[in-house]
């Protein structure tokens, strides 16, 4: 496939190792923020291929992980509705609220549809007004955009049917709250790329210069990640702390304009409950009072649901870079893709799945340090 | 979640007033909304996201940044023990 082949040559990942090793003479540890470059690092075993002061920890970027319990349980609820259809993203369905998942539910008979797209959704409502669709709407910022065109089009279509349950969160404001944390051993964030594709690169240069931090936004490919990793560790050896894209192909420092009016349109940003983490300020996006009647936790009686965590899931602190996956003593025992406890072992992007799905159950690195 | 994938773009229409299209993914042809990235033209390349083109892909950034790389790799020739070590090392590894 053109543009994933050219950045998966072994030639290149062979030059960037031998780049990273002769520049690296001290220990660092980065943070890579994605979900998705977590997969990527674990599936092509990058971790294990760079030299050994350098520590990757994995970040909070995972946005079916950080969904607080409590809105699980709120789409449960409103799924569990006779005359409701929930639509939302396949990771969700397995996701486990306080005392079941969607798809328990749905075989329950609810009536729960897995969608690729908050379009999906809104066609659902159109081909059945009958039925009243609610999109549970999870994503960082490069899916809010998707979710704020389907609430748009519905408003302009004046569907009364349809209705969002939002779960949509930002990145930076997580950043800075993982920097200020006590104990936070972040030096180096490889920032999430298509998140940057969608807002560009700007808000991040207040972070790097203010906590003396290098950002650098990484690509997904392990020749982008490693270009990622060389760049960042050459700014901590040489002690610079600044925002540089080597994700050129896909990022501009602006972003994505159309997008992001739609966004501003739509939503309006609000403080946030993460899953694992604790409210962070200012970290997430609510729709705008325009859209009220398209709030599915306004248009449904939702108060008083209690949630709770299961009490042996340590995914906060996996969610922080605090606890490596495998360190968990639940870890594929307790705790498995088939039989999760918490939603890092469920998701595509969770870093207890990435490590379950690599096989690495507690593995020693060749130089004799657990990796 | 954040998954995008870069897909070429094989038709454009308009569906309820949105800009919508085709695209390919090395054979898999989906519907994706174009509203978001107007300026793709048939035969562009975009990465796609939940069903949204969310940027254009730059073809002459992503030859760019292989270029730079390669030469890079050229000014800092590998000896041959290093590329031995690595072509072990990227065997799949479980314990």
């Amino acid at each position: 496939m053109k543009y994933l082949h050219e950045f998966r040559d072994p030639t290149l990942v062979a030059q960037l190792l031998h780049q990273i090793r002769q520049q690296t003479t001290r220990p660092w540890t980065l943070m890579e923020v994605c979900g998705g470059q977590t997969h990527s690092i674990l599936r092509h075993g990058i971790d294990t291929l760079l030299p050994s002061e350098i520590r990757l920890i994995h970040g909070p970027g995972c946005p079916v992980c950080v969904t607080p319990v409590q809105l699980i349980d709120q789409a449960l609820h409103l799924a569990a509705m006779p005359n409701v259809t929930l639509c939302t993203f396949g990771d969700m369905l397995r996701v486990p609220g306080s005392d079941a998942d969607l798809f328990t539910l749905r075989a329950n008979g609810a009536d729960v549809r897995m969608v690729y797209s908050p379009l999906d959704a809104l066609n659902l409502a159109r081909r059945n007004p009958q039925r009243e669709v609610v999109f549970f709407g999870v994503g960082f910022e490069t899916t809010a955009p998707a979710t704020a065109l389907a609430v748009q089009l519905a408003a302009r279509e004046r569907r009364s049917n349809f209705s969002l349950l939002a779960s949509h969160v930002l990145v930076p404001p997580a950043l800075e709250a993982l920097l200020q944390a006590p104990g936070c051993q972040v030096q180096a964030f490889l920032a999430a790329g298509h998140v940057c594709s969608v807002m560009g690169t700007t808000e991040y240069d207040a972070i790097a210069a203010r906590n003396g931090v290098p950002i650098v936004v990484t690509g997904f490919e392990p020749v982008d990640l490693l270009e990622g990793i060389r760049r960042a560790v050459g700014q901590l050896e040489a002690g610079q702390a600044r925002v540089e894209n080597a994700y050129p192909r896909a990022v501009t420092n602006d972003g994505n304009p159309h997008a992001k009016a739609v966004l501003a349109e739509v939503f309006e940003v609000t403080d946030r409950p993460w899953r694992g983490i604790g409210l962070i300020p200012a970290s997430g996006w609510q729709l705008r009072p325009k859209y009220h009647a398209f709030d599915a936790a306004r248009k449904y009686p939702l108060g008083d649901i209690s949630s709770r965590e299961h009490p042996l899931c340590r995914s906060g602190e996996v969610l922080q870079g605090k606890l490596r996956p495998s360190d968990c003593p639940a870890f594929g025992r307790l705790c498995n893709p088939r039989s999760p406890l918490g939603a890092t072992m469920v998701s595509s992007e969770g870093a207890c799945a990435a490590y379950y799905h690599a096989g690495r159950f507690g593995q020693v690195h060749p130089n004799g340090e657990s990796r | 979640m954040c998954l995008g994938v870069p897909g070429k773009v094989v038709t454009c229409y308009d569906d309820h007033g949105v800009r919508m299209g085709k695209v390919d993914f090395a054979g898999v042809v989906k519907e994706v909304c174009l509203e978001y990235v107007p300026e793709l033209q048939v035969g562009d390349y975009a990465i796609v996201h939940v069903g949204f083109a969310i940027q254009r892909l730059d073809e002459a950034a992503a030859q760019a940044t292989l270029d730079t790389l390669r030469s890079l790799g050229m000014l800092d020739a590998i000896d041959s023990s290093a590329e031995a070590e690595v072509s072990d090392e990227i065997s799949p590894r479980i314990s």
